[in-house]
This record gives structure tokens, C-alpha cells and sequence, in this order.
């Protein structure tokens, strides 16, 4: 036999069937990668619309309750028993007489104390305020017979829904067999509506699922983020800024850069007990505040804006930077001019994105004190407050039937908000992006 | 200085050494720019070899020679562009109608609003047609007005060739421009600001040869009023639209003088050898 294949040169014979035998190696494993990557695929869909039926079947029932329509007749001397109407004298007035005297007269006036309890215990404890709160609204209607519709207990709601069934004994049951007598008398008259709740958006937390919303929260989180924005927006572009266009590339920029970088990866809860040990211990600001919250998820954002700013800088094509300095613009004139204007919507991208991560972030809050009880709206940035995810966090917590709606609820209204500012960077990256380029 | 030059007409150089002095006269009567043993290092890499040159009033230049031998570094000396890239370090002396460009009290951007600059590619900014221009003008407070600044705008545009072919769309972007007016754009960029020397890095490079032939065109009237420094590859390009040609090659200006002279009658052999095509 001779060595025909000398010094690794094949006839163009051997080279074909060579090559023949590694064409279907090489088409199985191509095939083998697609079939994985549609497999990969494929299962996380199936993740996401686990997810999205799973809060949605749950949530968007959570943002519907039941209600009891009353005629309560608003007497002017219970309601206003100073006669000046204003707020103190209507919240020390006889609201709960009048909406129990309503409720009652529905119920056909029930004898003793057990009958009186079990009809209470239908309505909301928030009631009396909720009828309060009407009457300071519409002070024309004092003195008028009104139909108000109040708020089932959660218990009751949940039986409404069928979460409580009858046949349970009723010493087990959340609610007694007088209580069910007394709903489906009130069902029967057709005086329970199943409505959108409008307590999620204009409640604040509270203990009774049926009355708590998630208003304060939300407030809470528009102030700590509109906090983290002030800070991190501003401070991010610079420093974006500074490292591509004006800083020397040496060695200390670099560490920097590794920095910022390593920076982003740190687990978000770290922020939290740094915010703590900075913000609180050492500099004495109070808890549960959402500047202290702003400025620990801005430390957090920071190197999201920065990473994404310093690569929309980067894209700025090099020849514009030379057209303004050829005709004589200084480096502020070129960067302000012409390198952050192209820049822009890859910096607010990043920004909103970053934003979108700080509203979704719960970690670093609890470590502040933002998991707090807050019953009242905060109005500045100085006040105690919670935030949507945090609020989400405790109803979760908590182990009323009810508030598993309530929890799932909050949650889409967070996942909306998430969307829409996602779908906000989208339209405004593709509207601005490269617009005459 | 002067026997820095050995101007020899009858002295042809044999072999292909790059000569230590200057072949030709480096010197002109109304110099407007000076550049004086001028060495340009990129980090400890010489790219321009202690090149001394006069630039006279409205005249066009050219700096020819094969790639790498220095002829856009130099000419990004004479406006400071130079000082954008970190490593590159320059020496010797460049003046401007007397005043030394690296002088620490001149103003990098006063300098820049007297030595303009166009580029090898079109690069006009993404704003109307009508914003390119007066951007100049207007960070350097040229116009007291906006009609001043609106008629700085019409004859940069007149004066560059372009505004019978866009003064019904001065609002347009400058990038909606074909790459032959995009280049007359930013010509016509580089004279709002009202220069004395226009700098011109291979301007033609990315253009067809009709937009070429107009740009040409332009900076052949371009020079009743300022001086071109005009760098090319394109020997005819040199040959048509200059009045003196530099011959640069590793760093080193070998050979300078009319351009007439240059192209029928060089003086030394890299200068023959290149400019008939042997090598490059």
C-alpha cells in the first residue's frame, strides 16, 4: 500500500468522502441545537402562561367584592351633631347607628344580642366611615333617605364566592348559621352586588381584606421612585459621560469600570443593610421613608444606567464628535450638542428599565423599615411609607381568605405598571433612535 | 534655516533613500501657516518625521504619498485635532499668521474657528440642513441676529455650491443629502464659521466621480479666499485642483514644489516612482 496522502494533501476523490461522512455528523447535531432551543423555548412559554393564568384567574377576581345596597335615611342631627358640617363633627356622629338601624330594618329587625351580632357582623367595620365619607361628599343629600352600597365583611365575601361552604360543622365555619340566614335573606332581596372594589385604588392598608387597597403603597412607591430617579438619572448620565468622553483610559478607570460593573450583580437585599447602616444608623434619617428608599434603589439602578449609558454613548458615531470639533466647539459644546442628544434614548432606556427593576424590588426596603403598617397616604418623601411590592409581600402574609385576592390583585396592577413602562422604553427607544442617522 | 533645503533641479536622486532635507522650497513669500520641525509621535511611533512646511494665502496644497506616511497626521496638527488622541504627542513649532497654535493661551476652539476641517467621510449632523450650518455661527456668536445668521447661512451654502439645490428644504436633515452634497455641506459647514484655512482629509474618497468632479470644482474657487490644505490619494486629484504638491512617505516630507513641476518633472526618485504609479 502506498501513502498516497502526503504531507496532509488529499485528491479531491478522498476529499468528497470525507466530507460526505461528516456532512450528516454535522447536520444531526445542527438539528439536535434547534430542537433544544425550541424545547427551551417552548418551556419557558409554557412558564409564562402558567404564570399569567395563575394571577390572572386569581386577580382580576380580587379586584371585584361584594356589597349590600341600604336606603339609610341621613339625619341631620346623628350625622352632624354639631350642626356645622364639618369633617370632626360628621366622624363623631352616629354613622354606625344609622347604617345598623338600615341594616337592621332590611333584616326584619332582629331580636337580641346573638341575632344583633350576627347581623353586624355582614357588614364592613369600615362602614360607618364609608357612610361618613358619603355624607361629606354629597352634604346636599343630609336629611334625605340615600342608598349606599357598604362593603361585605371578607368572611362573608369568601362565602359568597363559595370559599365557605355550608356543610362544614358550624363551629368549624368562620361564620354561624344565623349570619348565612341573614346573607341569603339580603341575596334574596337582591341587595348584594358583585362589583369592581373600589377600595383596591382608594384604600390604603388595612387589616379587613374587604376595605384594604393598595393606594398608600402605590403612592409610596411613585414617591421612592420618583426619589431614585432624581438621583440616579442625573448621576448615571455623568458619570457615563465623564468615563467615555472626558476621563483618561488608564488604570484607574478601568477598576472603575470593573467596579460599576460588579456593582450590578450585587444581590439588591445588600443595598438594603448598606441604605441601613449609612442612611439610618450612621446619618440618623428616619425609618420607612421613601427618600431613604429612593436613594438605596438609586445606589441599586445606578449601574444598570450607567452600563446602558456608557453603550449608547459608545454608539455615537466617532465622526460626529470630529464634525463638531472641527468647527470649533469645545468638548462641552460636542458632548452636550451632539453626543447626548443620539444618546438619549438608549440612556432613558436603560433608565426606565433600571426603574422598572427599583419598583419591583423588595429586599432592600424591608431592610429600611418600608414593611411597616401605614395606614395613611404618605404626602412627601419624608413620611413613612410602603411600597407596591412590599405591600404585596405582607398581604401575603397574612391569613385571611380574602387577602390572597387582594395579594393577587396588587400584584397585576404591579405587573401593569412593569409592562407599561417596558413598553414605554420600547416606543420611546424606536421613536427616538436614530432619527435622521 | 535655509540650508535645510537643497532645491536642486538638476540633482536626481538615484536610489530610493529617503533624503534628510526637503527636496524643493518649503517656503512661500505670504505664509499664513508655519509649520517648523514638526515631529508627531503616536505613543514612541514617529508618524511625522520633523516635516517643515509653509501653507501661503489662497493657495491649495496637497499632501500626497502612500498610506501611513503621515500626511493626515500632520494635517491634523495645524487645527489641533491631534489633541483628541490620547497618545499622540507633537514637536517643533506650527504658527498661524504668527501666533503658535500650541501657545497655551490660544483657545483650541478659537483655533478651530480659523483652521476648519473637512473630512474624509461626509459627516453631517443629524439636524436640518439649515442647523448644520448655523451651528458654527451660533456657538461662536457670529450672528447678532437671526437674520444675520440666516443670510451667514445662505452664502456658506451659496459659496459651497449647494443652495440652488437646497433652499426650498433647509429644514430637512442634513442626512437626507446625497454623499456629494452631504461633503458640499459640511464644505459649506466648515466656511460659516468663517475660516482662513480650510483642512481637507481625502474628501473625495467616498464620493462618485460626478460628486467629486463638483467638489473639486468647489475648492478650486474655494481658493481665491482661503488657503486649502487638501490631503488625496488620487494623483489627478492633486494634479488638477492644487497649486503646490507635498510628497510624503514614512513620516518624512520628501519633496515639495508646484504642482506642474511635481507631476512632469520630479526631483527625486520616491517622488517620480509614486506619482507614475511604480510604487505606492
Amino acid at each position: 500500500m502506498t501513502d498516497v496522502n502526503t504531507g496532509g494533501a488529499l485528491t479531491p476523490e478522498e476529499t468528497a468522502v470525507r466530507v460526505a461522512a461528516t456532512l450528516k455528523r454535522r447536520g444531526r447535531s445542527e438539528r439536535r441545537f434547534r430542537y433544544l432551543g425550541v424545547g427551551a423555548v417552548s418551556l419557558t412559554l409554557c412558564f409564562l402562561v402558567f404564570l399569567f393564568t395563575g394571577i390572572l384567574s386569581k386577580g382580576i377576581p380580587g379586584m371585584f367584592q361584594h356589597y349590600v345596597t341600604l336606603e339609610v335615611v341621613l339625619d341631620k342631627e346623628r350625622m352632624d351633631p354639631k350642626g356645622d358640617m364639618s369633617a370632626a363633627s360628621l366622624y363623631s356622629g352616629d354613622a354606625v347607628g344609622l347604617v345598623g338601624e338600615a341594616l337592621s330594618s332590611v333584616l326584619g329587625s332582629p331580636e337580641g344580642r346573638k341575632a344583633r351580632r350576627a347581623a353586624r357582623s355582614i357588614l364592613s367595620s369600615g362602614s360607618a366611615a364609608r357612610l361618613t365619607e358619603f355624607a361629606l361628599k354629597h352634604p346636599e343629600l343630609i336629611g334625605q333617605r340615600v342608598s349606599v352600597k357598604f362593603a361585605v365583611d371578607d368572611d362573608i365575601d369568601s362565602f359568597m364566592r363559595g370559599f365557605i361552604s355550608r356543610d362544614t360543622p358550624e363551629s368549624d365555619r368562620r361564620i354561624n348559621d344565623r349570619t348565612i340566614e341573614y346573607v341569603e335573606l339580603l341575596n334574596r332581596a337582591n341587595l348584594i352586588s358583585y362589583e369592581f372594589s373600589d377600595y383596591l385604588f382608594t384604600g390604603s392598608a388595612s387589616r379587613n381584606a374587604e376595605i384594604a387597597g393598595i393606594k398608600g403603597a402605590l403612592v409610596g412607591s411613585i414617591w421612592t421612585l420618583s426619589v431614585c430617579l432624581l438621583i440616579a438619572f442625573p448621576l448615571g448620565v455623568a458619570t457615563a459621560v465623564y468615563l467615555e468622553e472626558i476621563a483618561p483610559k488608564n488604570r484607574m478607570t478601568e477598576i472603575i469600570e470593573i467596579n460599576i460593573n460588579n456593582l450590578a450583580a450585587v444581590p439588591s437585599v445588600v443595598f438594603g443593610i448598606m441604605g441601613l447602616a449609612i442612611f439610618i444608623i450612621a446619618f440618623g434619617l428616619p425609618r420607612s421613608i421613601p427618600l431613604v428608599g429612593g436613594i438605596v434603589l438609586a445606589l441599586m439602578t445606578l449601574p444598570t444606567i450607567i452600563i446602558s449609558s456608557r453603550a449608547a454613548i459608545r454608539a455615537v458615531p466617532p465622526s460626529i464628535r470630529d464634525a463638531a470639533l472641527g468647527i470649533g466647539a469645545s468638548k462641552m459644546q460636542t458632548i452636550l450638542h451632539h453626543v447626548i442628544p443620539p444618546a438619549m434614548p438608549g440612556m432613558l432606556t436603560g433608565t426606565i428599565i433600571g426603574m422598572a427593576q427599583a419598583l419591583g424590588e423588595t429586599a432592600p426596603l424591608l431592610m429600611i423599615g418600608m414593611v411597616a403598617f401605614i395606614v395613611d397616604v404618605p404626602g412627601s418623601v419624608t413620611e413613612p411609607a410602603t411600597a407596591l411590592p412590599v405591600q404585596i409581600f405582607m398581604w401575603a402574609d397574612f391569613a385571611e381568605r380574602m387577602f390572597i385576592q387582594k395579594t393577587s390583585a396588587a400584584i397585576i396592577v404591579l405587573l401593569a405598571f412593569l409592562i407599561t413602562m417596558n413598553a414605554g422604553a420600547i416606543i420611546l427607544r424606536k421613536k427616538l433612535e436614530r432619527r435622521w442617522l | 534655516m535655509a540650508d535645510a533645503v537643497t532645491n536642486t533641479d538638476d540633482v536626481k536622486f538615484q536610489d530610493r533613500e529617503i533624503p534628510d532635507e526637503t527636496v524643493g522650497d518649503v517656503y512661500v513669500d505670504n505664509a499664513r501657516m508655519t509649520a517648523r520641525d514638526v515631529s508627531v509621535y503616536y505613543a514612541d511611533k514617529l508618524a511625522v518625521d520633523n516635516v517643515t512646511l509653509d501653507i501661503g494665502y489662497s493657495e491649495v496644497i496637497a499632501f500626497v504619498g502612500p498610506s501611513g506616511c503621515g500626511k493626515s497626521t500632520l494635517l491634523r496638527c495645524f487645527n489641533r485635532m491631534n489633541d483628541t488622541i490620547d497618545i499622540c504627542r507633537m514637536e517643533g513649532v506650527i504658527e498661524i499668521d504668527g501666533d503658535d497654535v500650541f501657545d497655551p493661551n490660544i483657545d483650541v476652539v478659537s483655533l478651530r474657528a480659523r483652521v476648519g476641517m473637512v473630512f474624509q467621510k461626509p459627516n453631517p449632523f443629524p439636524k436640518s440642513i439649515f442647523d448644520n450650518i448655523a451651528y458654527g455661527p451660533r456657538i461662536h456668536g457670529l450672528a447678532k441676529d437671526s437674520i444675520e445668521l440666516d443670510e451667514i447661512v445662505e452664502r456658506s451654502l451659496d459659496r459651497a455650491g449647494l443652495w440652488g439645490e437646497v433652499k426650498d428644504r433647509l429644514d430637512q436633515p442634513g442626512t437626507s443629502l446625497s454623499g456629494g452634497q452631504q461633503q458640499r455641506l459640511c464644505i459649506a459647514r466648515a466656511i460659516a464659521v468663517g475660516p482662513d484655512v480650510i483642512l481637507m482629509d481625502e474628501p473625495c474618497s467616498a464620493l462618485d466621480p460626478i460628486a467629486t468632479a463638483k467638489v473639486e470644482e468647489l475648492i478650486y474657487e474655494l481658493r481665491e479666499q482661503y488657503s486649502i490644505v487638501i490631503v488625496t490619494h488620487s494623483m489627478q486629484q492633486a494634479a488638477r485642483v492644487s497649486d503646490r504638491t507635498a510628497y510624503f512617505h514614512l513620516g518624512k516630507l520628501v519633496e515639495v514644489g508646484e504642482t506642474k513641476q511635481i507631476f512632469t518633472n520630479p526631483v527625486h526618485r520616491l517622488t517620480e516612482d509614486y506619482i507614475t504609479g511604480r510604487f505606492g
